[in-house]
């Protein structure tokens, strides 16, 4: 598993492939934050972390497409199937490597913060002790880190499963986008619905629904339970596909 | 060392490996043989556990591949059809890359120095293997198969696309592995097997046809029975003359002519030596002996026979279909359908002698 976990790392930045993701990331990023609390005069980082889950529909396929594809349309996959390496440790070896990618980018990502801290500690000064309140705060940023690191989880896996479906890294791609989005939007569909169950139903599973906890500073342990097992669920999705390839 | 029994792989309505059983012996160097499509990959594929069987078993020195997959992984190193190359890595990231993988023990740094040294691509370690020519790509290939230094080496045609000099040279290396390992090669050239193993396997069509050791086929290849003789001298007579010699089971007059000689085919009885005889009988009568060609059975026709007999087989109706073409065939190649069919006769009693699957459920 340490060994594809390393060959992994290693062919994102021998590959342009790790680059362009850190680059477009870390673009998005900055240009979010930028426009959504520095020009827009606010310390709310709420709209700045809704972007960020739209970008993420864009960025996880970067990371995932080839996974699986490219070793299967190479022919490589023979040597990591006939290694002594389970399959759970090659899938999780990949999984690993590309969650490692996406946190270390949201860890640089949090550069972004640093000017409305500044910013804010500025405007502090001077000012009484009542006033204190004044700039971002932190425990509502660090709960929508955390949620957006396990959503980000939990799509990396929704990733990995589509590209160990097909050889076509575009394909890959594209089917990824589609059902990221899909995840994503669900929950803005409840606020269409009147239906109460059906409404309760879109709620529980939307990933968008979970994460608004996390945007209120509350660290809910549902929604870590939830984000887990979506990734546990596609992780083993993932196993099952070469499983049963190896039957078919 | 090596054990299959009784295995069967499916694809769909397509029945890859149809109850295939033989064994291995520790040190022995085995070519498995048939034309394309035969099962051999398929076969080999089980073996090495990247895919699964339908029935029967497969095990690698008693380590059964499907309950214990990583310890006879281990045991096996695998060069697949397509040598699974990461075309982004320098040899050497591959090279250390497939030690880890393989959770391999030995000292790595001289470990992979005395493998690159026995492929011969300590030149190359630092280069991209996408810019590396086919041949350097197979020795890359290989040189992934042997570390960990495995018991068992399985190659699947390992000389496909190279150029002549770089097949003799993966021969003479793949035999110089057989020395030390147990080593399978699937192929579908002949020579390739003459020259390098113990042992042939031929498959066809999912079930084995043949299994038998090289120096036996080829002992009874070289037992030649068949000359090309050019004599000097009138056609007719000498052809009658010929004909009536004891020994000789069948004469015929080749439409060559060379000067006053004609070239005559002959074809003696088993186990008689009719050259001398020959030559003093011609020599009585005047007529010069100026050439005599012994025309060994050459492995390809017992190839093509065995293969051709066990499809025979298969299409019932044959006197219908292919009567027009193939019975020139026949009636030339007598003597490799009679070599075929005891192959097949053979293969087919130690199938039998295979001992039934034990259910240990």
């Amino acid at each position: 598993m340490i060994a594809i976990y390393k060959k992994e790392m290693l062919s994102y930045f021998s590959n342009p492939i790790g680059y362009v993701f850190s680059g477009i990331f870390l673009l998005i990023s900055a240009f979010a934050c930028c426009f959504t609390t520095l020009l827009s005069q606010t310390y709310d980082t709420s709209t700045y972390f809704i972007i960020m889950i739209f970008a993420l529909a864009v960025l996880i396929p970067i990371l995932t497409m080839r996974l699986f594809a490219e070793e299967r349309k190479m022919r490589t996959e023979q040597l990591l199937l006939t290694a002594p390496v389970t399959l759970t440790g090659m899938v999780m070896g990949k999984f690993l490597a590309a969650l490692s990618l996406f946190l270390g980018n949201v860890a640089l990502s949090c550069i972004n913060f640093i000017p409305l801290y500044v910013i804010a500690s500025k405007e502090r000064e001077g000012l009484s002790y009542t006033e204190t309140n004044i700039g971002p705060v932190t425990s509502q940023l660090l709960g929508c880190l955390i949620g957006l690191v396990l959503l980000g989880a939990a799509f990396i896996a929704i990733g990995t499963f589509i590209s160990a479906l097909t050889e076509n890294q575009l394909a890959a791609s594209i089917v990824t986008i589609a059902v990221i989005l899909g995840f994503i939007c669900i929950g803005f569909l409840s606020g269409l619905i009147n239906i109460r169950w059906i409404r309760a139903i879109i709620d529980w599973v939307s990933v968008y629904s979970r994460f608004e906890y996390f945007s209120a500073g509350i660290f809910d342990f549902a929604a870590l339970l939830y984000y887990f097992s979506l990734c546990f669920v596609f992780v083993f999705l993932t196993i099952r596909v070469y499983e049963k390839r190896r039957w078919g | 060392m090596i054990k299959i029994q009784h295995l069967v792989k499916t694809y769909g309505s397509n029945c890859a490996v149809d109850d295939i059983s033989f064994e291995i012996q520790s040190g022995e160097t085995v070519g498995f043989l048939g034309p394309n499509g035969a099962g051999k990959s398929t076969t080999m594929n089980i073996l090495t556990g990247y895919l699964s069987a339908d029935s029967g078993r497969a095990s690698v020195s008693g380590i059964d591949i499907m309950s214990d997959p990583l310890g006879a992984k281990k045991l096996i190193g695998y060069l697949p059809e397509q040598p699974p190359l990461y075309l982004d890595m320098t040899v050497d990231e591959y090279l250390k890359f497939s030690y880890e993988l393989k959770g391999c023990t030995l000292p790595r740094k001289p470990h992979l120095d005395e493998i690159c040294e026995v492929v011969k691509i300590s030149d190359v370690r630092k280069r991209l293997i996408k810019n590396l020519s086919k041949g350097y790509r197979q020795r890359v290939g290989i040189a992934q198969a042997l570390i960990g230094n495995p018991d068992v080496i399985i190659f699947d045609e390992p000389t496909v696309g190279l150029d002549p000099k770089q097949i003799i040279e993966i021969r003479n290396l793949i035999r110089t592995l057989g020395k030390t390992h147990t080593v399978i090669l699937s192929t579908h050239i002949l020579q390739e097997v003459q020259a390098v193993c113990d042992r042939i396997i031929i498959i066809n069509k999912g079930k084995i046809v043949a299994d038998e050791k090289t120096e036996n086929i080829t002992r009874v290849v070289e037992n030649n029975r068949r000359f090309n003789a050019k004599i000097c001298g009138p056609q007719k007579e000498i052809l009658s003359m010929l004909k009536s010699l004891p020994g000789i089971v069948y004469a015929e007059a080749l439409a060559e002519k060379d000067g006053d000689a004609y070239t005559y085919m002959l074809e003696s009885e088993f186990g008689v030596d009719i050259r001398k005889k020959l030559f003093y009988t011609l020599s009585e009568r005047g007529w010069a002996l100026i050439g005599l060609e012994a025309l060994g059975l050459s492995l390809e026709d017992i190839f093509i026979s065995v293969v051709d007999k066990t499809q025979d087989a298969e299409n019932t109706p044959r006197y219908t279909r292919n009567t027009a073409k193939k019975s020139k065939l026949r009636t030339r190649n007598t003597l490799e359908r009679e070599m075929a069919e005891n192959l097949i006769v053979d293969a087919e009693k130690k199938q039998e002698e295979q001992a039934p699957l034990e259910d240990d459920e």
